[in-house]
């Protein structure tokens, strides 16, 4: 049995090892994908992003100096890469993402049902959050990333993301109280 | 989970860094010792053991919104590798990753270890198949990649709970919690460690689901549990 690491996995890269390249990127395409999706909130955007990072990947590899973990620096071009298209998106598309997060003040049937389950309303607000909220979420949650990762994929201190956690849940508690459900604090 | 009626005293006040650390403490990335704080905090601050119950909850969905968020489609190494062949021949920069060569030549000279998570890989597939190997990470030119994460292809049927085993569990241990409490492993494991496992061959209720995640939860070999809604 044999794992061989990312560390070793980007050396060869930089060398211009396909082989190590198609291994890198069958570890991570999936969880760079829908992190990726998941902050652009677009398929077909997400699928052309994730192929970009890794092309960055394989330019960038004897750049790589191991000042982080290999997985800290993918989700960091990741991230780069979909901030940079949420910029670029055309007007009414962010007109539309900022009308989802608005509560609605009248329940249709469908949020009348969801209202029953917690569950459901919780997801359906975690959908809601801001791209800087989302971000740092689904980081933490989905994508298993420590205090440390998360300061180093999006470029600020521990502190900070420890508190812009907390301040993406205190948020995520102030959608829960719009749809009924109310939780304190945060 | 609670409904705090004091919501405005709590306001008022910053959060303690034991409180900071819970969506961690959750997704199972503290370190050894901040993991003891956090669960020494929560056996004796009941209002704290109830916030970390939304944690949870929280920790739960974004999982399943992640699940779902499905795959790349299947000829994107295709498209990749395309693009990396329009690019100009590059050259080798023979000073740059220096950690990279020194962790390649370590690799070489050094016994394999075998990660925590590959060993709960390879017990899965021993496990459901009966088979006594392991399972050897492979690459090929063109698809059949190997990942770590869930299916996205997860059955509908049944009744589906996320668990994440405790690292000091044996293979034993795991075996027999299986098999006491009729469950099968689907899926997984996914980051974290994450394993899909099935409870029950039909879809359950809510308030049954939780029943059963709050039984298995006390379980020594379980180090994180939820239900996969």
């Amino acid at each position: 049995m044999q794992t061989i690491s990312d560390e070793v996995l980007i050396a060869k890269i930089a060398k211009g090892d396909r082989l190590a390249m198609e291994a890198l990127f069958a570890r991570y395409r999936i969880p760079v994908f829908r992190f990726v999706k998941r902050m652009v909130r677009n398929e077909t955007t997400a699928e052309d992003l994730n192929s970009d990072v890794f092309l960055d990947v394989w330019r960038q590899a004897g750049t790589f100096e191991g000042r982080s973990a290999v997985s800290t620096w993918i989700f960091a071009i990741a991230r780069f890469k979909a901030l940079n298209a949420l910029q670029r998106r055309p007007t009414e598309e962010l007109d539309e993402e900022k009308a989802d997060t608005i509560a609605d003040d009248a329940d249709d049937p469908e949020i009348a049902l969801a209202k029953k389950d917690k569950a459901a309303v919780l997801r359906q607000c975690l959908l809601k959050l801001t791209a800087e909220h989302r971000e740092i979420v689904n980081l933490v949650y989905y994508q298993h990333r420590s205090v440390e990762e998360v300061a180093g994929i999006v470029g600020i201190p521990e502190a900070t993301v420890k508190t812009r956690m907390f301040y993406a849940r205190k948020k995520l508690s102030e959608l829960l109280a719009e749809q009924g459900i109310e939780r304190g604090w945060p | 989970m609670t409904s705090a009626n004091n919501t405005t005293t709590h306001d008022e006040r910053e959060p303690s860094e034991i409180e900071l650390l819970l969506p961690w403490y959750a997704a199972g990335t503290l370190d050894p010792d901040e993991t003891r704080q956090v669960e020494a905090a929560l056996s004796r601050d009941p209002e704290l053991a109830s916030r970390y119950e939304w944690v949870r909850a929280e920790f739960a969905q974004e999982t399943a919104i992640g699940e779902t968020a499905g795959e790349p489609s299947p000829g994107d190494a295709r498209t990749l590798f395309a693009k990396i062949d329009a690019l100009p021949v590059r050259r080798t920069n023979p000073s740059a990753g220096l950690s990279a060569r020194v962790a390649e030549f370590l690799m070489s000279v050094t016994p394999r270890t075998l990660a925590w998570s590959a060993a709960a890989a390879a017990l899965v597939i021993m496990l459901q198949a009966g088979l006594l190997a392991g399972f050897v990470f492979q690459t090929k030119s063109q698809g059949g990649y190997q990942t770590a994460s869930v299916p996205t292809t997860a059955p509908t049927e049944g009744s589906y709970v996320l668990i994440r085993f405790q690292p000091q569990a044996t293979a034993a241990d795991i075996s027999a919690f299986l098999e006491t409490n009729k469950l099968s492993i689907v899926g997984g494991p996914a980051g974290g460690q994450l394993f899909q496992v099935r409870v029950a061959p039909a879809k359950l209720s809510q308030a049954d689901l939780t029943r059963i995640v709050n039984t298995l939860q006390n379980d020594k070999v379980v180090g994180f549990i939820a239900a996969a809604y």
